[in-house]
């Protein structure tokens, strides 16, 4: 069962809202699926982001995603040390490995419950 | 999508299984890169269940053979093994394939020959096969189904496998093969594999591949013996330079510029012969294949564009992160005046350019 307090797209993003500010990362689901990674290239503070658009690329050793954005707005923090220390990302997908916050403006339409996306997840095995 | 005999026991395992050549394959157990490692340092253990295995009998299989593929079959000496080609009328690569000659003190006597061709390509090269068979009077047997094929690569292979087999593997040559009894059944091994460390292949009746697999472990544990998923062979095959149909050669490709030359010889007629005598008269086809390697974080991706002079001059074939060189490796068609190892070059990740320079292949060859 994931965190219940936020939102999530197939793609395996999620979002958790608080006021305005929309905080971004992907889940356990997606780093244990991607598995030994190598890069992250996350957008800088200030730039915008739009729903369901890429806003970043992850790389394992044998593919690179895309990372696609649950809002539209703008970049207002980074998770800068992210990128050095990508174990996070298996150790705490939901906290510690957060990967932007954006101060949003609309929301994707997509955004499923942790529930839903427990069985998306389960679908895909 | 089929399964290999191991199907169960890779479940149990752990390993992820996606869809390759239409099988289901084990793409990692533990984690592509510490699997390459192990293969490395100790020694791992690979399903090739979906690799096609095929038999050539019959009083013509040599200048069958010498009609179907680019190497010399009169030069293989009885239980050894060539790398070869099958090519079109075009000299295009339809598949590399590996060539056995049985020993000769099997039934043939030397005279029947084996042919191992990869999952991807296994329909294609049959009917290939079976076309080229209509002029001999050779019988082309598919035994994919008949037999398993397990692999086990790495420093520790030897002594590893030595302990299930009464066959003398320390006189067994590279790229040699013989019989030996493993769980009490004769069965063919070779010394052969894809990942550029010393190995052995094992060709087991179907039937007892779950038996053999866990009698490989059993022997092997106290080495460090691991399971080794499609993901890490990719990336031991692409360190030690060995290319991988689909990416350093394809149906758009043909051996001369994939550096695959000594794997034709000329002195006999096989299938696409012509073609490559008139590409080798107008002084080849102006690019060709080299390593790559980059200071940069990113790695080169099959697709990606490869620059030089500020314009496009070839693009990337394959992409890994080498464990073992501890960077980023790619191999990719250039244009000749930029095959040059040293030449500085840069690869387009989008549209950002990062730097790489050309280095000789392989990445990666082992001490002996």
């Amino acid at each position: 069962m994931r965190p219940n307090d936020r939102s999530y797209l197939k793609s395996h993003e999620w979002c958790k809202i608080d006021g305005t500010v929309a905080t971004i990362g992907i889940s356990d689901f997606a780093v244990s699926h991607l598995s030994d990674l190598v890069f992250l290239d996350l957008p800088n503070k200030g730039s915008n982001v739009t729903a369901g658009e890429s806003f970043g690329e992850i790389e394992s050793v044998k593919a690179v995603s895309d990372i696609y954005s649950p809002v539209s707005g703008e970049v207002i923090e980074v998770n800068k040390d992210l990128p050095d220390n990508l174990e996070w990302l298996s150790q705490d997908a939901f906290a510690k490995a957060w990967m932007i916050k954006v101060r949003f403006t609309g929301k994707s339409a997509d955004l499923l419950d942790g529930k839903t996306y427990d069985a998306h997840c389960a679908a895909e095995g | 999508m089929r399964d290999t005999a191991l199907k169960t026991v890779h479940a149990s395992l752990g390993a992820r299984i996606v869809p390759f050549a239409g099988w289901n394959m084990p793409v990692q157990y533990r984690g592509i890169l510490d699997e390459a490692r192990v293969v490395r340092s100790k020694a791992g253990l690979f399903d090739l269940g979906h690799m096609g295995r095929v038999r050539v009998r019959g009083p013509q299989a040599e200048s069958y053979l010498q009609r179907l593929q680019t190497n010399d079959a009169s030069q293989i000496l009885p239980g050894r093994i060539r790398y070869s080609m099958i090519l079109n009328d075009q000299g295009l690569t339809q598949d590399d394939i590996l060539v056995y000659r049985e020993p000769t003190e099997w039934a043939s006597k030397g005279k029947e020959f084996f042919v191992v061709i990869n999952a991807g390509n296994a329909v294609r090269d049959l009917e290939i096969m079976r076309n080229v068979a209509s002029g001999f009077d050779v019988q082309v047997i598919d035994q994919t189904d008949e037999l398993g094929m397990i692999a086990i690569q790495g420093p520790l292979s030897q002594q590893i496998t030595q302990r299930l087999t009464n066959a003398d593997l320390a006189s067994l040559k590279y790229y040699g093969w013989t019989c030996g009894t493993i769980c009490g059944v004769s069965m063919e091994i070779s010394r052969t594999g894809y990942t550029g460390e010393d190995g052995f292949e094992v060709y087991v009746p179907q039937h007892l591949t779950t038996k053999v697999w866990d009698a490989f472990f059993a022997a092997g544990k106290q080495d460090g013996l691991e399971p080794i998923g499609l993901g890490a062979r990719d990336t031991l095959r692409h360190e030690a330079g060995m290319p991988l149909y689909g990416h350093e050669i394809e149906e758009t490709t043909n051996p001369l510029e994939a550096g695959l030359d000594w794997a034709v010889k000329f002195t006999h007629d096989f299938v696409g012969r012509g073609a490559l005598e008139a590409i080798l008269k107008r002084g080849g086809t102006g690019r060709r294949l080299v390593g790559i390697t980059t200071t940069s974080k990113r790695c080169p991706r099959q697709g990606y564009a490869i620059h030089g002079n500020g314009e496009k001059i070839g693009h990337v074939c394959s992409g890994n992160i080498s464990p073992t060189l501890d960077t980023n490796i790619a191999t990719a068609y250039v244009r000749d005046a930029f095959a040059a190892p040293g030449t500085q070059l840069t690869f387009l990740v989008k549209d950002k350019a990062e730097p790489c320079t050309v280095v000789s292949l392989p990445f990666y060859k082992r001490s002996r």
